[in-house]
């Protein structure tokens, strides 16, 4: 027996119907993070939050079904977009969310707030958006570049440290770190070193600061780039000589790999392991529970993107149309933060606590950070007034 | 003072060049010989950082380590050759980029796998942990210099055998003419196996030495890889004594350059135009000087003799 046409073709129209009809219930995330090559093990961090965060939401993100899609921006610029355009055509996400690197970030965010889509950034600080390039769409849940360099420059500042030889990467957050770190450290500086983004070897680098002999070094080296320079840093016998004080470059990502040679490292931050609040306690157990190993900030700020988009769903009672009402509810941060209570500045970027941590042997003898001060309560970012947004 | 301070540079160049050179050896011989692309190279250095990293950290001998991973392997490299890439000799370059490529994803992801995509612990074997003084004021460190040693030595052992020995003298003749050598009745197959596996062993050396002063997680081949078709385009494709000069010069270049490039340039430029300039051109110094080469002598310092 042969199906008529018109019953084939009326099926397929009753077919898309229903699959429009559910999609307006159907709330779609795209995350974006690095999942290959040397620095995948951070996108690891991220996406592991991310499952736990849904995990601890019932799968329901504002209590809509949830649809979370990871892309694989391989930590270019150029494929990042990629990816975002392929999340906005294709899968038609209510939200874009993730992103580690400032220079991929430079690519992304515009092309997703240009379509009207939330842009969710959970970690890279590019200062263009705390400033001229803010926009109304777009929420970081972590922190602008400048802000935790600035606490290691007042710290040190404060410790009357002096000399101190810079290096960073040469790429946007890598100009960034150091500006912030100017921003309050007005002692001399010895020399200011940027390295090719990804490099090896830092044994030409170290050499020549033995050669210029400061009275401390202050760095950031993200990721496989931190584990290798503080290993050769060590090996090179210069930690004795000179302290190193760095950001994002000694963290829960690179201790693993870094071991011992890891002690005795300062670092400054908005968010640590050993936080003592109930979310964070909540985040951090379940986390070591579920993944088997410790969470770092990268995955804490990726949980509570998640948390974030939660709670504006919620705001508005699933209607993913009241984008005013999403971001009004956005803008009071109203959910249970790992970092504890914060608020959002008018350039939605948080006003936060930022934290002096030390690389120390902890209770079961695996080197940690932990909290030592606090350098700076209620800290807000140097661009927020560049920002049109009031 | 600056002296010193040059010399260490140097050494340091040294040090990088001869990292390069392992890598490169196997290369080039592989492309050279059997005119296969193999991006996969990356992935054995990977492999043999992986294994001598996972014994060493298992048996607390480093040395056990490097027992175990070269001839792993050498034996992963061959059983490669023998399943994925004995296919593609025949093939165009495309082909064979398109099949290594899918190799390293595959390697990428079997290594992410058994190990975890985080970085593995490693560290400087006790005994070499010191430094030994080189020159009056100016203390180099041993596992360092010990790295040096081993690459020079290896670079000695692949010339004598390349131009000494029998083997050397099937691989040369297969490098200028294989049909011929096929012709002549050598089992050119086998003789393929071979050279790949010891290519691969050379990586995987390269690999296990790099371990403790960089970092042994997914992915690390490639970083290293990109420098390697550097030096394989500035030695000549094909060489071993191309492979060497090419790759010290590579290592000196690009570790002078970011030492002193900057400090050159604030003289001439002025110090806030030399911030900005001069680490841009350090890292590009290597691609300004292969474009050099490549412009000059098509074929690399050091063309390998083709029929």
């Amino acid at each position: 027996m042969r199906t008529p046409r018109i019953a084939v073709v009326l099926l397929l129209i009753a077919g898309c119907l229903a699959s429009q009809a559910r999609a307006a219930e159907t709330l779609k995330i795209g995350f974006i993070t690095t999942l290959s090559g040397p620095q995948g093990v951070i996108g690891k961090h991220m996406k592991d939050s991310v499952e736990l965060a849904l995990d601890h939401l019932g799968r329901k993100v504002g209590g809509l079904e949830t649809e979370v899609t990871y892309g694989d921006d391989q930590a270019k610029p150029d494929v990042g977009k990629q990816v975002a355009d392929e999340m906005l055509k294709k899968h038609r996400v209510n939200f874009v969310a993730g992103v580690i690197w400032s220079s991929v970030l430079l690519a992304v965010a515009p092309t997703v707030t240009a379509s009207g889509t939330f842009m969710i950034d959970t970690n890279a600080g590019a200062h263009e958006f705390a400033g001229k390039q803010c926009h109304e769409l777009f929420f970081a849940t972590s922190w602008q570049n400048d802000q935790t360099p600035e606490a290691m420059g007042k710290h040190m500042q404060d410790q009357g440290v002096t000399d101190v030889y810079v290096l960073a990467p040469n790429y946007a957050a890598g100009k960034d770190m150091v500006t912030g770190f100017k921003r309050f450290f007005k002692n001399r500086i010895v020399d200011e070193v940027y390295t090719k983004f990804g490099q090896q070897d830092y044994q030409a680098e170290i050499s020549q600061i033995r050669a210029a002999n400061p009275k401390a070094v202050f760095v950031f080296y993200p990721g496989g780039m931190g584990i290798q320079f503080v290993k050769q840093y060590v090996q090179a016998g210069l930690r004795e000589q000179y302290p190193l004080y760095s950001v994002y470059t000694v963290d829960e990502v690179t201790l693993p790999a870094l071991g011992d040679a890891a002690l005795g490292s300062w670092e400054t931050r908005y968010w640590s392991p050993d936080l003592k609040n109930e979310a964070n306690a909540k985040y951090v157990g379940d986390f070591r529970k579920k993944f088997g190993y410790t969470p770092s900030y990268y995955g804490a700020q990726s949980y509570d993107g998640i948390l974030l988009i939660d709670s504006a769903v919620r705001a508005v009672k699933g209607d993913l149309s009241n984008k005013k009402g999403m971001i009004a509810a956005m803008s009071r941060a109203d959910f249970r933060s790992t970092r504890g209570k914060f608020t959002y500045n008018t350039n939605h970027f948080p006003i936060q606590n930022f934290y002096l941590l030390k690389a120390v042997k902890g209770g079961s003898g695996e080197v940690e950070m932990q909290i030592q001060k606090t350098v700076f309560e209620n800290h807000k970012d140097a661009y927020y007034q560049e920002c049109p947004m009031k | 003072m600056t002296a010193l301070l040059v010399a260490e540079q140097c050494l340091n160049g040294l040090q990088l060049g001869v990292m390069l050179f392992l890598m490169a050896a196997g290369l080039t011989l592989v492309f050279g010989i059997m005119n296969l692309v193999n991006l996969a190279h990356g992935s054995l250095y990977m492999v043999g950082a992986y294994l001598a990293t996972a014994v060493f950290n298992w048996s607390g001998s480093f040395l056990l380590g490097v027992l175990f991973a070269l001839p792993a392997t050498l034996a992963i490299g061959m059983l490669v050759e023998v399943i994925a890439l004995r296919r593609l000799y025949e093939r165009d370059h495309l082909d064979q980029v398109l099949a290594t490529f899918g190799l390293i994803l595959f390697f990428n992801e079997a290594v992410a796998i058994v190990w975890g995509r985080t970085a593995l612990f490693t560290r400087v074997p006790s005994a070499l942990t010191g430094h030994i003084m080189v020159l009056p004021g100016v203390s180099y460190p041993a596992y360092r210099a010990v790295i040096i040693l081993v690459g020079l030595a290896v670079a000695l052992v692949l010339y004598v055998l390349v131009s000494r020995t029998r083997l050397g003298m099937l691989i040369r003749a297969g490098a200028s003419n294989r049909t011929m050598v096929a012709a002549l009745g050598v089992n050119i197959r086998l003789l393929y196996t071979l050279v790949f596996g010891f290519g691969a062993a050379l990586a995987a050396l390269g690999g296990l030495m790099a371990g403790p002063i960089y970092n042994v997680q997914p992915g690390m081949g490639e970083e290293i890889l990109i420098q390697v078709l550097v030096v394989i385009v500035i030695g000549g494709i094909g060489s071993i004594r191309g492979a060497l000069v090419g790759a010290v010069v590579v290592g000196m270049v690009d570790t002078l350059g970011r030492a002193f490039l900057k400090p050159l340039l604030s003289t001439t430029l002025g110090p806030v135009a030399a911030q900005s300039a001069g680490p841009a051109l350090a890292s590009m110094l290597i691609y300004l000087l292969m474009a050099a080469v490549l412009f000059f002598r098509p074929r690399g310092l050091f063309p390998a003799v083709r029929s």
